[in-house]
């Protein structure tokens, strides 16, 4: 499939992105740089200088919403892209008029009780709906931990194992790679897995 | 009975488990657990009813901070 190609697969649709942390904010980023052609974010809080060590944000956006900064860098890469923002602390009856119309749904949360609401939202109300999850990306190093394992609908993507804490700080590397692998599951599911890449040798 | 149990085939005595004793058997202690068996999501309340029996495709998922 050629780029042109993608590019008018990916504008008809439409991707929800729950959190716009450090998994929320790089998977929108290339989301919006392959052509996505509508995103749907939503998050209550502020950028803060904390956050730089790993969310697509700059020092100049401190202290915007996170949802409105974001919607501008993703104009700056993108103004094709077509951005929602909903700056609010998502509740289940939000979840499911927010992105009940997406194509596919990215959970970006941080704290694990709303990967549950998401989860449980999504089983319950909207069992047709793709969700792709991230679990598992504080830290640094062991890159062969990270992966990603399927159930029906439900795409998980991290190594299961590292939650945040005092001495395993989320940082950009590990946090960027499952972000982008995020993305990289959305793009299969819009578009079909990519059947070229093993004849690529020729 | 043999289940697949995050994508692996496992064996245990006896013919069937409530997803806590399989939990049990498994030393899954953790907090924030999903468990989808056969693709239905598993609520908590429902760990000592709901079962598991041979050839069912259980998916125990641990959430844990971090995005």
């Amino acid at each position: 499939m050629t780029f042109e190609h993608i590019q008018q697969i990916l504008k008809t649709k439409t991707v929800g992105i729950a959190g716009c942390g450090g998994l929320g904010s790089n998977c929108a980023v290339a989301l919006a740089r392959v052509g996505v052609g509508r995103l749907i974010l939503a998050d209550f809080d502020l950028v803060q200088e904390g956050n730089l060590n790993r969310q697509f944000y700059f020092y100049d956006q401190i202290g915007m919403l996170k949802v409105a900064a974001l919607k501008q860098n993703l104009f700056r890469i993108n103004p094709d892209v077509r951005v929602n923002t909903f700056d609010i602390r998502l509740c289940q009856s939000d979840i499911i008029e927010i992105y009940g119309k997406c194509d596919v749904i990215v959970e970006a949360f941080d704290k694990p009780e709303m990967k549950y609401l998401i989860l449980d939202a999504v089983h319950n109300y909207m069992p047709d709906k793709y969700l792709v999850m991230g679990v598992g990306m504080a830290g640094w190093g062991d890159n062969n931990l990270i992966r990603s394992r399927q159930s029906d609908k439900l795409i998980i993507c991290g190594d299961e194992i590292n939650a945040i804490a005092d001495e395993c700080p989320p940082l950009a590397p590990r946090v960027g790679i499952v972000a982008n692998m995020q993305a990289n599951a959305v793009l299969e599911i819009l578009l079909g897995s990519n059947e070229h890449q093993i004849h690529t040798e020729n | 009975m043999k289940i697949i149990l995050n994508n692996k085939e496992e064996e245990f005595v006896g013919d069937q488990f409530t997803v806590s004793e399989l939990l049990q058997a498994k030393n899954f202690t953790f907090k924030m657990l999903v468990i989808k068996v056969n693709g239905h999501l598993v609520k908590k309340s429902e760990h000592n009813t709901a079962m598991v029996k041979d050839g069912d495709d259980v998916m125990v998922l641990h959430l844990i901070s971090g995005g």
